[in-house]
This record gives C-alpha cells, structure tokens and sequence, in this order.
C-alpha cells in the first residue's frame, strides 16, 4: 500500500502575506533587542540580524510583535491597496 | 536562560496555514527548538493537523504521523516500538496533541502509554474547546465559558488532566505556557533529556475561540499565570515544585482578580455575579490546596 507523503515546503498555504491588513514597521533607533518580537511571532518571520527584520512575504499581521515590544518600537500601519 | 539565548533553529516553516495570532505555532516553534530534528512528531485530529497545510505540502519541517483522534498515544507508542526494535534511540517520539484528543478522546490511550512506561513525550497543548471543528466545549472548557455547544455558558468546571497524568507516577509531569518561552524550553529540553513517560501541558489561549484580539495571544496566557488561572509546575520522579511566576504566587505574591483576565475575553461576557462568586471559590479552594501540599 502507498502512503501520502506531504513534504516540507516553504509557503506551503502560499505568500500568506497576502492575508495582512496591518502592517508591523520596526523602529531600529527604539529597539533594544530583548528579541521578544522574535520568540513570540506564530509565524516565526522576524529574523536574528543585526535588528530584527521582518518577512512581509510571509507576516500575517497578526500584531503581537507590537503588543509584546518592551519600547514600542514596533508599530502598526493600516495595509493601502 | 535569556530569551536572546534561545537556539535560532526553526523547524517551522513561514506560510503554514494557522490563523494570525496563534498560539499553537508559538509553542511549537519554542518547544521545537528544544527537541531538534530528531523527532518524530505524533498528531491526532486537532489544529495542528490542519496547520501543516494541505498535501502534498506540509508546513513542519520535521516527520509526522497523521492519526485518528483518540489514537495518538497509541501511536506514538508504535512508534516508540520501531525505532527501540531499530536501535534509533537518539530520535524521540513526541506526541502533539490538543485538549479534545487528551482530556476526552484519546485519555484511554494516553493512560494506557502512561502505565505500559512507554518511552515517549506527551505535550498536549490546551486552548480549552476543540477549536479546529469550530468551537465546541470539552473537558478542559472552564466553567461559565461560551462555546457554540454551550451559548449559555459551561455550567461544569474543567478537569485536569496534569492531576490525572500525575497519578500515573510517571518520571516527567509538567505545565507551561507560551508567555513565559524560557520556562517552557527548559521543560522540554528537561523531559527531551530523560526516558520512559513525559507529559507536558502547553497552556494556549485562542484568539477565534476565546474572542479576543489577536494580538494579545501571549498577554493572555501572562494574565491566566498573574491571576492564578492557570499554574505552572514540574513534578521530577515525584518531587512536585511551582515554578516561574505560579512559585511566587505560592511564596506570597498577591495573585491578580480573576476578572481582569476573564474581561478581555468574548467568552465571558456574559458572566453574572453569581458566575463570578462561584469561579473566585473554585478558584480559592484550588489554591487553598496547593498552599497546604
């Protein structure tokens, strides 16, 4: 008997970006990099860089990020078509 | 552990298919980053399934089996099984399941995994209701909370199964929860790094279910913890001990009114004073008992 296989792939629901309606922007100046945006993202696109950056291809907007910043360093903008 | 410390490994991958603000991701990922890549993961029918994405794509970048709802436990034990008969024993099994498959569905085989001293971990993460199915109560629903089968709200308090695991007298009981990530990597990099069976109970607010916004996921789980809603603790080969914010709660810190956690939530709103009375009392006697133990 064959069994159904599903393989590891990145995006595998798509660019789940598209799903967004706010928008996080970083504010490097403020960050003091606790990387608590990093730890608590569900979708795991912030990145260890220097900064955090983050992945708008893949962020759903869900806005923790903002929310859990220490110093309001992240901040929330309404997507524009 | 500082959370800057945590391992940068990511064993899930970007654009898998759980809801903005979920929960269940955020404690994978960490619990993930403990376990590495040698694991197996077991998952019954619950959001996790449907979480990895639909074939033939899969979100997760680590082996699963997919099972029916009450056999998780029972299939991971297989699995245990093969890889012993295999002499792989540098990979663990690891059982991730939701509160419907461990407080209802699958309690039979987890209990039975549990008492043949099965060599596996259990992680059951907890949002209270079966939420991939739409909402519906379960075992772990707390009382007077809204669910689409009971609009009225739960008129029964929620079970707990950690009490229920513990009296299996298994090497490895513990809690956790998403706001505190240090906490819940040291767990299960704890119960990665011993044998036979470990339970491991991942609190997981919901922000569909619970009705609240979905950037407050992990404020939640950090105010069910303040307000002594839900408690954090590890029991080692029977030595049970609090720990994180919960121990300081017990050591004498003032634990938050349950109202300010209940209020946030669309669940709740409904509550009237007598909901309110009976939820403090439960509430009270639960912490009475731990102080005495």
């Amino acid at each position: 008997m064959k069994t159904a296989i599903s393989l590891p792939t990145l995006g595998a629901m798509g660019k789940t970006g598209t799903w967004r309606v706010f928008r996080p922007i970083i504010d490097v100046e403020k960050c003091i990099k606790c990387w608590r945006c990093w730890i608590f993202c569900p979708d795991g696109v912030i990145s260890r860089d220097d900064y955090p950056t983050i992945d708008l291809e893949y962020c759903k907007g869900c806005g923790i990020c903002a929310h859990e910043c220490p110093v309001d360093a992240i901040k929330m903008e309404r997507e524009k078509k | 552990m500082a959370i800057k410390d945590l391992p940068r490994d990511e064993y899930l991958l970007k654009g898998h298919a759980a809801c903005p603000g979920c929960p269940i991701t955020v404690a994978l990922r960490i619990a993930l980053k403990a376990l590495g890549n040698k694991t197996i993961l077991v998952i019954p029918a619950c959001c996790s399934s449907v979480i990895q994405a639909l074939y033939p794509k899969s979100g997760f970048n680590v082996p699963i089996l997919n099972i029916a709802f009450e056999a998780a436990a029972a299939g991971a034990s297989g699995v245990s099984a093969a890889l012993k008969k295999l002499d792989k024993t540098d990979i663990t099994p690891v059982v991730w399941a939701g509160d419907g498959g461990s407080y209802d569905i699958g309690i039979q085989a987890l209990s039975g995994a549990l008492e043949r001293g099965t060599n596996f971990i259990y992680i059951c993460y907890n949002n209270q209701m079966y939420s991939n199915t739409g909402i519906q109560r379960s075992g772990a629903t707390p009382y007077g909370a809204w669910t689409t089968t009971t609009w009225t709200g739960k008129k029964e308090h929620q079970k707990e199964l950690g009490e229920i695991v513990r009296a299996h007298h298994i090497p490895y009981v513990a809690t956790a929860t998403i706001s505190y990530p240090e906490d819940l990597y040291a767990k299960v990099l704890k119960a990665k790094n011993m044998k036979g069976p470990r339970y491991i109970e991942i609190f997981a607010p919901c922000p569909p279910g619970w009705r609240f916004d979905m950037s407050k996921t992990i404020e939640m789980a950090r105010l069910a913890v303040e307000t002594g809603a839900w408690i954090l603790y590890e029991e080692i080969d029977g030595q049970f001990a609090f720990t994180s914010y919960s121990k300081k709660i017990l050591e004498g810190r003032d634990r938050k009114p349950i109202e300010e956690w209940l209020q946030l939530q669309g669940r709740f709103r409904h509550l009237t004073e007598d909901d309110m009375k009976k939820i403090n009392s439960h509430l009270d006697e639960k912490w009475n008992q731990y102080k005495k133990s």
